[in-house]
C-alpha cells in the first residue's frame, strides 16, 4: 500500500494567540518562583553570593520549592561506604556507561561529578530531575521580595526630617494647550466627534474630519510633592584579633540586610564605616570588611567615633539614622562603662541601634546591655552562623515597629501619607 | 521526557533570515521521499507537516506537540527554560518534533534551510513508521490522542474554574502525579489483573497448599491489596481512602498521559536510531542538488556523531542499526564504506523484514541486548566509569574481552526506563489507619535521599494518611514515613 501524500501546512503567524497558550502557565510559574523565593530566605541570605552586589546585578539562586521531584538513584553522598557490596555484579552501583574518544583507557578521570552543565552520562532515565533548580533574579526583586514578606509598617520618621520635593509630574486633568507629547489623543478625538455630531455631520466612512486646533486636547500633568527624607547606615564593627573571617562575614551578611532595608525605605541613603579594635577610625567598605586588625577590644572607642561622625556630617534633626554594632562581645570589662554611655547616647541620636553578637567568647554582652539599655529602639541579637542571620535580623526590625501607639493612629497616618 | 525531537548541539543559521525555499519545494520533495518511503516498505501513518516560527516551536516542545494540553506551570518552566536558552543561544532547537499520533502531525521550523527540511521529512517518516508499527506503543491509541488530550486538558481547566476547587487544589495534586509519573506499569502490553481475577488467583494458589485455613485465605481476601502494585497512579486512584471524585479524575488524566510518555523513553535508541538509518538510506537515494548533498553529510554527521563522556541515542542506534543491516544483507566490516546499504529490491526483502521485525518487537534494552556486541562495543568505545572519593569520575572498565560485557551490564541499566527506581506498593493495613507500605525493589544503587523525601511526601499529601517506604543505605535496611508529623527516616 502506497503512503498517501502527505498534508502540508504553511506557517501562520500567531501572534496574541501564542502568548495565550503558555502564557497562564508561565505566570504562574514566576509566581511560583517568587514563593519559593520568599520560603527560603534565610537560606538564600546565608548564601554569601548576594552580599555587596549593586541592584542590577543579576544572581543565581537555587530554590527548592519548585524543584520536581521524583525517585532516583543516588548520585553519590553517603554512598562510597557501599564499596563492593553491590549485587548486580561487583560493582558499587554507582557506575555508568558512556561512549568515549576511540581511546579511552581503564584509570582516565573523564570528568567531576556533579559539575555544572558537564554531566556526563546525560541521556539515561535516572538523569531527570537530579539537578537542582536555580533561577535567575535581579538583586533588587530579590531585596523587594525579602522585604514584601516583613509586613512592616513604614518605617518612623519624625517629621522634622521630611524635606518636600518635588521630583515626579503626576497626571491630574487635561487642559487646551500643551506639547505635542503631551496629547491625549483619545480625549482629542471625542472633542472632535462631539463637535462634529453638533454641526449635524454624520460619522460614517468617508475621510476623518479635519481636526482644528479647539479640538485638541493635553494631558495636564502637576508636580508630585513627595515627603523625602534621608537616612544614613552607620556600620560599626569590632576589628580586633578575634573577630575571624568567619564572624566578619555573618557582621557582613547583616550589614548588607540593614542597608538593603533602609535603602528600599529612603530615597537616598549614606553608609559609614566606622571599624574599629581598641580605637576606632572611619574606612572605606573595601578597608571594612578586608582588613584585618588586631589587638584588644575597647568597643567605647567605636561608638564614640560614631557619635562625632553623626555630629559632623548627620544631624539627627536632619537625618534618619541607623546604626549597628558587629562584635563577639570580647571586650575589655573596665570598658563597659563607657561603652553602656555611649551607646544610650547612639540612642537617642538613632531611629534604631542594634548590637549583633557573633559567636561570643565567653558570656558576651549582649545580658550586659539588656540590663543597662532599656531604650525601645535598642535591640540585640545573637548569631552563631549564617543560618541565624535572617532570623536576627527580622528580630532586629521589631523594634520598628512602633508599639506602643495604638493601632488607629498607625492607619491615620498612612492615609494621611498617602494623600499627599 | 519528550516526544519525539531531532537536536543538534550546535545550530546556526536560525533567527530573522527566513527560509530560503518556498512551499512547493517542500511538497516536491516530500514526494521524492515518498517513493522511497514506499519502495523500502516503511509502513506508516498518514503524515501531516506544519510550518512554525522559533517561538511556536518552543511552545510546542514545552506542551509536548500538544498546544491543547492541560496547564501547568512546569510547562511555563520549560517555555522560559528553554527561551532563555534559545536568547542566549546556548542550545538549539530541534529541527523537528513530530507526535505519535495517527495521523502523525510533525513540525518544521521555517528557518531551517531546505537541507534541513528535506533531512527532517526523511527523518519523521522513519519515526512515523516505528509508532505505527513497535510493539510498545500499541496501547497508545494514536488515533483518539488529540482528541483526548483535548478533552483531558478542559476537565482539567474546568476544575481549576470551578470556584468549589480552584488552582490551589488542583495544582498539588497534578504535582504530586508528575511526581510519579514514571512509576507506572512497566509492560503495558501485558495485561493488568483485575480484582476478580487476582482473588480467583489467589484462591487457586490457596487450594494447591492444604496448610492454608479457609479461614486464613478469607482474611488474606479481604486486604485491599492482593498483589504488589507497581503502578503508584492507579494505587492512588483506586485505593487513596479520602480523594474527591474530581481528584481521581485527575489522577487518571495524569495516568493516561504517562503510559502515553513511556514508551518514547523505553525507546529513546531503537527509535532514533532507525529514524537516523533511513533518513540516511532516503537521503542517499535522492538526487540531491549538489549544495544540499553537501550540507546533508554535516548535519548527519553532527546527528550521529559520538558525544564523549554521555551516551548520545542517535549515534548509538545508528551504529546498531547498521551492525544490524549489514549483517543481515552479508555485508562484512571491510567491505563497508559507511555508505547507504543495498536495501532497495527484492534481492534485499529478506534483510529488511529482519529489521521490520526487530523494529516491532524490541525496546532499547532487549535491542542492545541482542545486538550490542562486543565487536561494537569496542568500535564504539563505550567504558564504564564511576566517581571517586574527590569527585573525579574515573574510568572503571573499558569494553576489552575481560570486560565489555560488565560495561554493557550498566548500559543496559541505564538506559529507557532502567534508570527509574522500582517503588511498589506492598501493603494497605487498614487496621493501623490505612498506613501505606512502599517498597523499593533494590539493586546496588540506593535511592537520592533528598528526591526519595519529597516524592514520599508527594505520595503522602494524596494518601492523606501515614506513608512508609522501605529500602537500603549502606545495606541496612531504613524506614522512611510520612506522616502528620513530618518526615522521620528510621534504620
Amino acid at each position: 500500500m502506497a503512503q498517501p501524500r502527505a498534508i502540508f501546512r504553511d506557517y501562520q503567524s500567531q501572534e496574541g494567540l501564542r502568548s495565550d497558550r503558555s502564557a497562564g502557565d508561565r505566570t504562574r510559574h514566576r509566581y511560583k518562583v517568587r514563593e519559593a523565593i520568599r520560603d527560603n530566605i534565610a537560606d538564600i541570605v546565608a548564601e554569601q553570593p548576594i552580599i555587596g552586589r549593586s541592584g542590577d546585578t543579576i544572581i543565581k539562586i537555587p530554590v527548592r520549592g519548585i524543584k520536581e521531584y521524583r525517585f532516583t538513584y543516588g548520585k553519590g553522598e553517603g554512598q562510597g561506604q557501599g564499596k563492593g557490596n553491590g549485587k548486580d555484579g561487583d560493582g558499587t552501583g554507582q557506575e555508568r556507561a558512556a561512549s568515549g574518544d576511540g581511546n579511552t583507557e581503564e584509570g582516565q578521570v573523564v570528568g567531576k561529578k556533579d559539575e555544572q552543565g558537564k554531566k556526563p552520562g546525560g541521556e539515561g532515565g535516572d538523569e531527570e530531575g537530579v539537578d537542582y533548580y536555580e533561577t535567575e533574579i535581579m538583586l533588587e526583586e530579590l531585596v523587594q521580595i525579602m522585604f514584601e514578606d516583613l509586613e512592616l509598617p513604614d518605617m518612623e520618621r519624625r517629621r522634622m526630617r521630611e524635606t518636600l520635593s518635588e521630583r515626579n509630574l503626576k497626571r491630574s486633568g487635561i487642559q487646551r494647550a500643551g506639547t505635542p507629547a503631551t496629547l491625549d489623543k483619545k480625549k482629542t478625538l471625542r472633542t472632535l466627534i462631539r463637535r462634529r455630531l453638533a454641526a449635524g455631520a454624520t460619522l460614517d466612512n468617508g475621510d476623518p474630519p479635519p481636526l482644528r486646533r479647539e479640538d485638541l486636547r493635553y494631558k495636564r500633568r502637576k508636580p508630585k510633592i513627595m515627603k523625602e527624607s534621608n537616612a544614613a547606615v552607620i556600620c560599626i564593627m569590632d576589628t580586633s584579633g578575634s573577630m575571624d573571617t568567619t564572624k566578619k562575614y555573618l557582621a557582613r551578611s547583616f550589614f548588607f540586610l540593614l542597608y538593603q532595608f533602609v535603602k528600599s525605605r529612603y530615597r537616598s541613603v549614606e553608609v559609614v564605616f566606622v571599624s574599629h579594635h581598641t580605637v576606632a577610625k572611619e574606612v572605606t567598605e573595601q578597608e571594612f570588611f578586608h582588613k584585618g586588625e588586631s589587638g584588644g577590644t575597647m568597643i567605647s572607642s567605636g561608638y564614640k567615633r560614631a557619635l562625632e561622625i553623626i555630629e559632623e556630617r548627620y544631624h539627627p534633626d536632619v537625618w534618619n539614622l541607623y546604626a549597628f554594632h558587629g562584635s563577639d562581645g570580647d571586650n575589655f570589662n573596665s570598658d563597659n562603662g563607657d561603652m553602656i554611655k555611649y551607646a544610650k547616647e547612639l540612642c537617642e541620636k538613632c531611629n534604631l541601634f542594634g548590637y549583633g553578637e557573633i559567636k561570643p567568647y565567653g558570656s558576651g554582652l549582649v545580658k550586659l546591655f539588656e540590663k543597662n539599655l532599656p531604650a525601645k529602639n535598642f535591640m540585640a541579637v545573637k548569631f552563631d552562623g549564617k543560618e541565624d542571620v535572617w532570623p536576627a535580623f527580622r528580630d532586629l526590625l521589631k523594634k520598628e515597629r512602633p508599639s506602643d501607639r495604638p493601632l488607629l493612629d498607625d492607619a491615620v497616618d498612612h492615609k494621611e501619607a498617602a494623600d499627599v | 521526557m519528550s516526544e519525539d525531537a531531532l537536536f543538534t548541539p550546535s545550530f546556526d543559521g536560525n533567527g530573522a533570515d527566513s527560509s530560503s525555499w518556498a512551499m512547493a519545494e517542500l511538497v516536491a520533495w516530500e514526494e521524492k521521499i515518498r517513493v522511497y518511503v514506499d519502495a523500502f516498505g516503511l509502513n506508516c501513518f498518514e503524515q501531516e507537516f506544519e510550518v512554525c516560527d522559533h517561538e511556536q516551536m518552543i511552545g510546542f516542545m514545552a506542551y509536548h506537540g500538544m498546544p491543547a494540553h492541560y496547564p501547568h506551570w512546569s510547562f511555563g518552566k520549560s517555555f522560559e527554560q528553554q527561551k532563555t536558552h534559545y536568547d542566549l543561544q546556548l542550545s538549539g532547537l530541534p529541527y523537528e518534533m513530530v507526535i505519535n499520533s495517527a495521523p502523525s502531525v510533525a513540525y518544521l521550523m521555517r528557518g531551517n534551510s531546505l537541507c534541513l527540511q528535506i533531512l527532517t521529512m526523511a527523518h519523521v517518516y522513519g519515526h512515523n513508521d516505528f509508532f505505527k508499527n513497535n510493539f510498545t506503543f500499541r496501547h497508545t491509541d494514536p488515533e483518539g490522542l488529540l482528541r483526548r488530550i483535548n478533552v483531558h486538558g478542559n476537565r482539567i481547566r474546568s476544575y481549576i474554574a470551578d470556584p468549589s476547587i480552584g488552582i490551589d487544589r488542583v495544582e498539588p495534586v497534578l504535582d504530586a502525579c508528575h511526581a510519579l509519573s514514571m512509576q507506572v506499569n512497566r509492560n503495558p502490553s501485558v495485561k493488568r489483573l483485575t480484582r476478580e481475577q487476582q482473588e480467583d488467583r489467589l484462591i487457586a494458589e490457596a487450594n494447591k497448599e492444604p496448610k492454608i485455613s479457609d479461614s486464613a485465605l478469607a482474611k488474606e481476601l479481604k486486604k485491599p491489596l492482593l498483589q504488589a502494585e507497581d503502578d503508584l497512579l492507579i494505587l492512588l486512584q483506586e485505593h487513596a481512602p479520602d480523594l474527591k471524585d474530581w481528584e481521581r479524575d485527575v489522577i487518571n488524566i495524569a495516568h493516561q498521559e504517562a503510559m502515553y510518555f513511556l514508551p518514547q523513553i523505553e525507546t529513546k535508541i531503537i527509535n532514533e536510531g532507525w529514524a537516523s538509518f533511513w533518513h540516511h538510506q532516503i537521503m542517499s537515494a535522492l538526487d540531491l542538488p549538489p549544495g544540499v548533498r553537501m550540507e546533508f553529510m554535516v548535519r548527519h554527521n553532527q546527528v550521529i556523531c559520538p558525544h564523549p563522556g554521555t551516551i548520545n541515542p542517535y549515534h548509538l542506534g545508528f551504529m546498531t542499526w547498521r551492525k544490524i543491516a549489514k549483517e543481515a544483507l552479508g555485508i562484512s566490516d571491510e567491505d563497508d564504506d559507511g555508505g547507504p546499504l543495498p536495501l532497495l529490491g527484492d534481492d534485499a526483502k529478506a534483510a529488511r523484514d529482519t529489521m521490520f521485525k526487530i523494529r516491532e518487537i524490541d525496546r532499547d534494552v532487549s535491542f542492545l541486548r541482542q545486538y550490542l556486541d562486543e565487536d561494537l562495543m569496542r568500535e564504539l568505545d563505550i567504558f564504564e566509569y564511576a566517581p571517586e572519593d574527590n569527585g573525579d569520575l574515573v574510568v572503571t572498565k573499558v569494553s576489552n574481552k575481560e570486560h565489555w560485557e560488565t560495561v554493557k551490564n550498566t548500559l543496559l541499566r541505564q538506559v529507557g526506563i532502567g534508570g527509574v527506581p522500582i517503588i511498589k506498593a506492598v501493603s494497605i493495613d487498614v487496621k493501623r489507619g490505612h498506613r501505606l507500605r512502599l517498597m523499593h525493589e533494590q539493586g546496588a544503587r540506593e535511592l537520592d535521599p533528598e528526591n526519595t523525601r519529597y516524592t514520599l511526601k508527594h505520595i503522602f499529601e494524596l494518601w492523606r494518611r501515614p506513608v512508609e517506604l522501605e529500602t537500603k543505605v549502606n545495606d541496612k535496611a531504613i524506614l522512611y514515613t510520612w506522616d502528620d508529623e513530618g518526615f522521620h527516616a528510621k534504620q
